[in-house]
Formats: C-alpha cells, structure tokens, sequence
C-alpha cells in the first residue's frame, strides 16, 4: 500500500495515536496510569453505546437523533424510581426500562418512517418530550440507585476468588486450583503473588488475541483454498497483531487497576453485535442502499419505510441500554441526566468518519472516533483544563476531523 | 482564410492515471453549427470543460485562442464573460424557483433596492420569446416539462449575452417532437450569427443541423467531416467514431416467439399521486407473449413510463384498477417486493436518480434486487455476492477494472450494464426496460440490443419503452403506440413504419 494511500485509509487512527502520545507526555503519563485507562472506558462507555445506533440514523442519509439524552434520561428516571420505590427485582426493572427503549423508538420510528415527519423535527420533539416526561417520573428530584443488584449487573468488575482475590483461610476445590494457578503463573511472569493483581483480565486478554490470530490464519487458509482475492500477507498481519498486542496491554492495565469492568462487557455486546449487523447482513445493507439512493433502493423491492423505522427503533433502545450504564455508574439519576448525549454520538459518528450525506460508515471507523473524543476529554480532566474550554477544544476537533475528511477525499477522489 | 471564433490547439489533459485529452484540435468558423461526436469516454465533455474554464488554465496543457486572443480562463465566470456559456447534459435550473430567477441566477438585475424584478421578470420575458416560451417568466421550473426546461437554459444563455453555445446533449432527454424543435432553433440562432458547439450521440439530428463534425476517439481528433451540403450519412459518422464501418446497427435475431403470454394487462387505469382526479393511465390493455420484444412508442408524457412503474407494484400512481395477469395467473402486487417474487423487473430510465446507488460498487448494486440470493439466514456471504458479480460482470462485458469500483465512475453505457445485471439477477421473467438506450454510444447499445435478444432466446418477456422510433423498428417484434395516457396503435414491427406510428399518435390528438 502506498503511503497517501494508507494515511487516507487510517487517518482517524492515526489521529487518535498522535492525540495519545500528546495527552500522555501532557499528563507526565498519569493518563497511562491503570486507574485512568480503565476509567476511559467506563467514562465513555454510554457514547460507544449510543454512537453504534446513531450511525444507523446517519446512514440513512445523514439524518440524527436528537432525542437520545432525553431518552436517556427517562428510561434512567422509570429505573431509579421503580427501583427505589417498589421491591420489583432489579432483572426485572432493567426489561422494563428497555421495553421503554423501545417503545420511545417505535413511537419515532413509526413518524418518521411511515408518515414522512422529518427525522430533524420529530427528534427535536422527542428531546422536548421526552426531557419533561423524565422529569414528571422524578418528580424534579435527584433519585439515588442503592440496589446491589443492579449495581453489580452494570458497574461491578469480574474478580474471581482464587484467582483474583486471596481469602485468609482456604475456600473450596476450585478455589484451591485457581489459587494454585495463581501462585504458578504470577512468579512465572515475574510477580509476586502476594500482591494486588487481578489476573484474568490479562489472561483474557491474551485468550482473545491468541483466537483473533487464529481465525485471521483460519481464514486465510479458507480463502487461498477457494482461489479468492485477499488482502496481502504484512498488511493483514500486520494489523492484526498491532491490535492482538494492545489488547493483551490494556488487559495488563485492567489487571493492574481492578480488573475487567462488567460495563465493558455490555460495550463489547452492544459494539460486536452492531458491527456484525453493518458489515454483514442483508438488514444492515440497507442502511447503506437507502442512504446512497432512497429510489432506487425502493424500485430494488426493499422496504425503506422499515429502514427508516427501524433505525430509531434501535436508536431509542440502545438509549435506554446506555440509560442503565450511565445510572449504574453514577449510583443516580436527575433531571438533568443525559444532556448533550446525542451531542457526543453525532460528534463521534462524524469524527469517525460516517458521511453527513449518509451512505457510508463503518461501525469501527466511529469506534474509533468516539475514542478520540473520549482521549480528548480524559486528558484534559488530568491536566485540569478549565471546564469551558475543553468545549473549545472539542468543537476544534470536530470541525478539522470533518475538513481533514472532506479536503483528502477531494484530492484523492473524483471531484 | 476563414474567420474562425475558436481554435483550440493541442490540447492534453491528464488525470491521474489516465490522459483523457491527447493533443486535440478543434477550430470553430464564427457562424456555424459544430457537431463533436465520439463514443463516451472519447473526451468529449473534458474539452467542453476545458474551453469553459471548468478545469482551470494550467491543469492542462495547449492554447485556447477565442476571437484571436489567446484566452486563460480560470473559472467558468471567466468564459461566460467573452460570451462562451455551456448547457450541461443535466440541467442547472432549481425546481423551485420561477423561470425568471432562475435565468438571472448569479446574474442578478439589481435595482437600487435589492433586486428589481419588475425588470427581471421583463427581461427574462424577452429572451424567452427569442426561444419561443409563451410561458410566463413567473411559473416556476418544475411546473414545466423538460422541453420547455433545455428552451429556459437556452434563454438563460441568451441573456447572458452568448456569442458560442455549447450544448452537451441537448436532446437526450426530449423526445423527437421537442428535440426538432430545439434544432430548428440553433437553426434560426445560426442566421443570426450565432455560434455553437453542439455534441450529441444522436446522428441523424447531427446530419440535420451540423455544419461541421469533428469526431473524436480515445482521447484525440480523428477527423473533421465537412456537412455544409448536409450529405454526409450516419454510417459516415459511425465509421469514424468506432474506427471501424458498422453494418448492422441491429443484431440479428430469430424471432422466436411462443404462443405463451406472459404478460398481459387488462383495463389498465392510473391517476396522478398528486392530482389526484387527473387520469395518466387510461384504460389500457396489452400483453407480452415469452420470447417476444414488445415496443412502447409515444412522445414524452405519453403514459409509459406511468404505466411501466404503476405495474410494478404500484410504484407510481393512486387509484389504480384493471387486471394484471403473469404466466396466466391474476396476481395483486401492492409493493415493489410483490412484484419482483412475483418475477416482474423495471429498468428505470433514470438510471442515476432511481436505478443505481452510485457510491457503491458494482457487487452491491449487482445483488440489491435480490440480496436474499446472496444471504444465509439474513447474513450476506460476500464471496458469494462477489462471485456473482464477476459472473454478470463477464457475461455482459462491463468493462471495469474490478466488480469493487464505485458504479458512479463508470461510462454511462457501463452503468446501464449493471443497471441490467441487477435485473437479470433478480430471475425475472418480465422486462420492462425503459429507455434503455438512453445517453450511451452507439458500440454499447449494440451490446445492450445483444443482451435483450439473449434475454427473449432464454424464453422471457421483455417490454421496451423508446423515444427513438429506429431502435423500436430494429428490436421489437410488435409495438404499441401510446398517446395522452390511451393506447392508440398497435402493429406488427414488420409492417410499422415511423411515419405510420407518427400518424397514429396525430390522429388520436385529433380525435
């Protein structure tokens, strides 16, 4: 690959390294510290969320939703309140609030996709809405979360005894064993095992980097089998070792702080299941057709209506979801739960790359920008940076993302 | 010597990876109609680009000499100034604005307050006269149909004081009644001392109006052929554009045609989505026998295209009635889904507005019709899709470097390739293309003449909506004739004649 044309393939993540080296010299390398690289994570973790429903929205031709910090905050307000005031088990509360997810979508959906109200407008109302019903449901309180359960589903982190945590007397069979494990594998890496470490982490870490190396292999094989075209022997493995190499570093971190966070392994759900859906489905082409020529995906037999419906079906869902993590993680919910949310997701789609135009995107591309924002905010919050102008600082951002965007796919591409 | 307005010489211009002009030369008399002719891609719209100050002075390189100056024009500001103005293929008018604006759009008749439109609207009123609108200069774009439209960019020229016209494609999208009218305008323009260079795939309006052709191959000047007797035939004019004497613009065909119908349709009626109590679709009747070219013939606005689209699931149109009959059984089809289970197919004649999405590659365009064919249990097997791609990509002879390029940047012949591919992947038994031939040269709609004569041998229906009256002769095994929404003729190929389909449409205006 060429040079140029490698730079315009990875811009964003090139941008994000550079944005990394910068915050980390910036911060003396506080930003590197466990407890910061595990909390850049759980700080952003609603933006991951919501920015995998609103490429859908911005794919059907750069349309967003704006109501999504509203929702959030309603769906989070229905939680807190039935959680504190009723002794209705905290699995059952998370469906409710979901299926208020989704009903806040079916209701957009439906306005949008079936009768043709603009997606700008209809949101807009939703933000109003929806802002004032969370606020009626709270009574204009600050509402706390005390249930363990649900704190636990979404804000606690994997330790597993034995492994992870030493008891003072010996526990069962298995604990034994993982505790043996333990004092085998720690000195074998050149720790000591009676220190603070949490383990699995970087064991499961090095358990996905290992698969993602196998199925990379596994799959070349299958392809140079069938004669199919691929991608050349450095780049591909190139990449995917640059990426198997962090993943077993930020578990290393993970271990070091308090291991792997449950809220991670929803991101991760939420993420996988996205990508898949984008890349791979026929569902989630459509997305792609309909925001590259609305009329002819129509006379093509496909079901825009349904395309539009069901990007802010989900989108209202997915709000709901990250309307648990933000509540979880915070241990309460107010009125003003949720503000600028959709803000952050609009930013982190463009960022990363989805065209205002809709058509095109890639789930990993707002991954990745949706990072960089989140690297932007953390490194500031270190440094101690006035509050205002880290907005600044953002809004920069964006706009020379966007133009970086714009002005290297005009030189390169067709005018 | 000769007064020439415009000699361009030794033009070259190059985009990465490819030289899309080599050393052409062009020269222009003041006062006459140039006709420039080439297959697509040949460089035609670059070099019209090029004089007009869309590719600015520098990006290419040879001396653009306009009335005995040598001319560096940066932008198109700077060539609408001397007076050269070019009337793209895709018109530049805004819907929503009235005729008046948008004649003095970027060219505003200011008063002392703001812009005087007393004097815009009588401005705009007087050239369009010179074009013959009778309109008034207030009705706004969309109000009127895409004839009237080509006359408002003309009169939109007109008032910017034009001294060389270029129009690129003028007539591709009007029918013959509309474009005749249009040529015997440059005509009138001519005796007035106007100037213009005119490039069209039709030639046999070229042979009408052009005084002379210069054809351009590949990238260079082949020839420039003197028409100031208007002698010269279309072969003449072929021969130089594909190097090589065409015989046959028609592939021979068996007429195979069974007596199975495929298609047929049953007191057809149709009223417009908007005005709702206006008729498009009258009452019409027809059928399509397997193995066999149907043709529809008609002017613009006949009702075709409605008709074609309202078949197809009601993709056009409100209060549809009638009976529509498929390999013999009634079928109801209420959504574009219906009717391509149930083995219909409508190739657009818009390929680029409803027919392709044009960021996307060809494989995906390939399969959109039919994306379940490629998918196992809602997943997309790429090597699947891609395999298919290459198998129409082969079987049509598109010709793209990879089935992974973006449809959008490839010739509009190509395009109509993967518009068909699509079509033909979707297993359907009925056909209905619409202007399929529209806006490609003459060496791709042989190809595409080829693929229809394949697709009836395989035993399927294929419906044929042409403005151009000699393809309908040349292909079709029987032809209809619409006019005004109604069905007026109908008539075996072999003993239709354009004068006859002609005098059917007259009639039945009459009547």
């Amino acid at each position: 690959m060429k040079v140029t044309a490698f730079i315009k393939k990875y811009t964003m993540v090139i941008a994000l390294v550079v944005v990394f080296i910068i915050f980390s010299v910036l911060t003396d390398g506080r930003l590197l510290y466990p407890q910061n690289l595990s909390n850049l994570l759980l700080q952003n973790a609603y933006v991951l969320v919501l920015s995998c429903g609103m490429l859908l929205c911005i794919l059907t031709g750069g349309n967003v939703d704006l109501s999504i910090g509203s929702t959030v905050c309603l769906a989070g307000a229905i939680g807190a309140q039935l959680l504190s005031q009723t002794g209705i088990p905290a699995v059952i509360v998370i469906l409710i609030c979901i299926a208020s997810g989704v009903l806040i979508g079916i209701w957009q959906g439906f306005w949008i996709g079936y009768v043709h109200i603009p997606p700008f407008i209809c949101t807009l109302s939703g933000m109003f809405l929806f802002r004032g019903l969370a606020r009626v449901v709270l009574d204009s309180k600050t509402v706390s979360i005390k249930n363990n359960t649900f704190l636990n589903i979404f804000a606690s982190y994997i330790q597993i005894p034995g492994l992870d945590t030493v008891k003072e007397e010996g526990g069962g069979f298995f604990y034994n064993m993982l505790n043996g494990l333990r004092n085998w594998l720690l000195p074998l890496i050149g720790q000591d095992p009676e220190q603070k470490l949490f383990i699995s982490a970087a064991i499961a870490g090095v358990l996905v980097a290992i698969a993602l190396v196998v199925l990379t292999i596994v799959n070349r094989v299958k392809k140079s089998r069938k004669g199919y075209r691929q991608d050349s022997f450095i780049t591909e493995f190139g990449r995917i070792i640059i990426i198997a190499v962090l993943i077993v570093l930020y578990s290393w971190k993970l271990a070091n702080y308090k291991g792997i966070p449950v809220m991670m392994l929803w991101v991760l759900a939420v993420v996988l299941i996205y990508a898949f859906i984008t890349s791979r489905t026929a569902f989630g082409r459509y997305f792609y057709a309909v925001g590259g020529n609305e009329k002819a995906t129509k006379l093509s037999g496909i079901n825009t209506q349904k395309v539009y419906f069901m990007a802010y079906a989900s989108m209202s869902t997915l709000a709901a979801v990250s309307a648990m993590l933000v509540a979880a993680r915070v241990g309460s919910v107010n009125g003003d739960t949720g503000t600028s949310f959709e803000m952050d997701a609009i930013g982190s789609c463009f960022i990363g790359g989805a065209s205002a135009y809709g058509g095109s995107g890639t789930v990993p591309g707002v991954m990745v920008g949706a990072i960089l924002l989140g690297v932007i905010n953390q490194g500031m919050s270190i440094i101690g940076l006035d509050n205002n102008w880290q907005y600044v600082v953002k809004g920069a951002v964006l706009l020379t993302a966007v133009i970086f965007d714009v002005v290297s796919n005009h030189k390169t591409g067709k005018a | 010597m000769a007064d020439h307005i415009l000699v361009m010489k030794n033009i070259t211009k190059e985009f990465p990876g490819v030289k899309a002009l080599d050393n052409v030369n062009l020269e222009v008399e003041r006062g006459e109609i140039h006709a420039l002719v080439g297959e697509n891609g040949a460089g035609k719209s670059t070099l019209m680009n090029v004089l007009s100050g869309t590719y600015p002075y520098g990006t290419y390189t040879g001396d653009i000499i306009y009335n005995g100056e040598t001319c560096q024009f940066k932008t198109l500001k700077d060539s609408e100034k001397v007076g050269i103005v070019i009337i793209h293929q895709e018109l530049a008018l805004i819907p929503e604005l009235s005729i008046g604006e948008n004649m003095f759009l970027g060219n505003e008749r200011l008063g002392r307050f703001g812009i005087d439109w007393d004097r815009t609207y009588h401005e705009a009123e007087e050239h369009m006269q010179q074009v013959g609108l009778k309109d008034s200069a207030q009705t706004l774009i969309k109000d009127i149909g895409t004839g009237k439209q080509q006359l408002v960019e003309i009169a939109k020229a007109l008032a910017k004081n034009v001294k060389l016209l270029i129009l690129d494609e003028p007539t591709s999208s009007l029918n013959e009644e509309d474009a005749k009218m249009l040529l015997d305008l440059l005509l009138e323009f001519k005796k007035s001392g106007l100037t213009s260079i005119i490039i069209s795939h039709k030639l046999n309006e070229i042979a009408y109006v052009a005084d002379k052709i210069t054809v351009i191959r590949d990238g260079a000047t082949i020839e420039t052929i003197d028409n100031s007797s208007r002698e010269v035939d279309e072969d003449r004019i072929i021969q130089g554009m594909v190097g090589r004497s065409m015989d046959d613009r028609y592939p021979e065909r068996e007429h195979l045609v069974s007596d199975e119908i495929g298609m047929e349709v049953r007191d057809w009626n149709v009223f417009h989505p908007i005005y709702t109590d206006k008729k498009v679709v009258d009452n019409i009747s027809f059928n399509v026998h397997k193995g066999e070219i149907v043709g529809f013939s008609g002017l613009q606005g006949a009702g075709r295209t409605e008709l074609a689209m309202s078949i197809f699931g009601k993709a056009y149109g409100t209060g549809i009635t009638g009976h529509l009959f498929i390999d013999g059984k009634e079928v109801r089809l209420h959504n574009e889904h219906e009717a391509i289970m149930a083995g219909l197919a409508y190739v657009t004649e818009d390929r680029k507005g409803n027919g392709l999405v044009l960021d996307k590659s060809i494989a995906m365009n390939t399969t959109m019709a039919r994306l379940d064919k490629v998918c196992d249990r809602g997943i997309i097997d790429t090597n699947k899709e891609n395999q298919v791609a290459e198998e129409y990509k082969e079987k049509l002879r598109t010709k793209t470097p990879s089935i992974h390029q973006n449809v959008g940047n490839l010739s509009g012949g190509n395009q109509q390739k993967v518009l068909l591919a699509k079509w033909m992947f979707a297993d359907s038994e009925v056909l209905i293309l619409d202007e399929p031939t529209r806006g490609i040269d003459v060496g791709a709609k042989y190809e595409i003449y080829c693929i229809m004569n394949d697709l009836v041998a395989q035993g399927k229906s294929v419906i044929m909506i042409s403005s151009e009256m000699p393809e309908l002769l040349g292909m079709c095994d029987r032809i209809y004739v619409m006019n005004e929404g109604r069905m007026v003729a109908e008539m075996p190929a072999s003993e239709a004649t354009q004068e006859k389909i002609m005098a059917a449409i007259l009639k039945s205006d009459k009547a």
